[in-house]
């Protein structure tokens, strides 16, 4: 039962962190360059920004929906299970997804990068 | 890429990895939550190192947001995944977990991984610029010096 309780949970984490992360950084590209935004208006005004964003707070929420169920998952699975397997599964899933919603493009190097961290991640939960 | 952000990139990975590690120690502490006694998720904020694992990840947060203001998801997440590595090492030397051949081995892809995708560029162009997607004026790329050209322009 415990692992039933732990693969739900990464289960969960993999959806919930996909839809959490395409958001926010679908949100952040529409706010623009933090660094930018502070050296010419300040602080305030990235705060503003963002808080008039609203997909912002639909990633916070997905992300918090991910934080719950990885503090679920930690409660019955080791951490060495749990964050490598959610960790590298929902690394594919970003990445298929920043190319179909984010139209960002993934080239090879970058296919890659995301395949061998995602492996070595795998190789992790062994 | 200029030092700062890569400094940015440097907090991402780490305030995850330890806030990672203090949550997973806490929640230890706590023991198996169940359907049963889901309430106790809501008490776990409670236990102190629950609540400063929560600090680091709102500085985690913090850091990552604004790493992706200025640099694509698909550079991020590769760039910063060598919070796994940390996650391991924080196991063994705090948890005493053992970290097998097969787990060294994982930890050599990632770390290709990290380097494969932070040679390259960090933001490219929408596919698509038509498609309302894409991206503001001065969140477009611009074109990155390569390592060598580097390397020779401070010589």
């Amino acid at each position: 039962m415990n692992n039933f309780y732990a693969w739900a949970s990464i289960a969960l984490i993999i959806l919930a962190a996909t839809t959490g992360d395409v958001l926010l950084a679908y949100s952040m590209k529409r706010v623009g360059d933090v660094g930018d935004i502070w050296k010419t208006s300040g602080l305030f005004a990235i705060v503003g920004k963002i808080l008039s964003t609203p997909t912002f707070f639909l990633g916070v929420l997905a992300m918090a929906v991910a934080f719950y169920s990885l503090l679920f998952g930690l409660s019955w699975g080791n951490l060495s299970l749990v964050v490598p397997a959610s960790a590298s599964l929902t690394f594919v899933a970003n990445t298929i997804a920043a190319r179909i919603f984010l139209h960002e493009r993934v080239g090879r190097r970058r296919w890659i990068a995301a395949l061998l961290v995602a492996a070595g991640v795998a190789l992790m939960a062994l | 890429m200029t030092f700062r952000k890569y400094l940015v990139l440097a907090g991402v990975t780490i305030f995850s990895t330890l806030g990672d590690a203090l949550l997973a120690r806490g929640m230890k502490e706590l023991g198996g939550v169940s359907l049963h006694n889901f309430s106790g998720l809501l008490f776990a904020i409670l236990n102190p190192w629950v609540s400063v694992g929560i600090i680091l990840l709102l500085a985690f947060f913090a850091s990552y947001t604004s790493a992706l203001s200025w640099a694509d998801l698909t550079y991020v997440l590769p760039a910063t995944s060598l919070s796994y590595v940390l996650v391991a090492v924080i196991g063994r030397l705090g948890f005493h977990e053992e970290i097998s051949p097969i787990r060294w081995l994982g930890i050599a892809c990632i770390a290709g991984g990290v380097g494969f995708v932070s040679a390259g560029p960090s933001v490219t162009p929408a596919r698509h610029p038509q498609s309302g997607l894409d991206y503001p004026n001065h969140a477009r790329p611009q074109p990155e010096p390569s390592a060598a050209a580097t390397r020779k322009a401070n010589s």
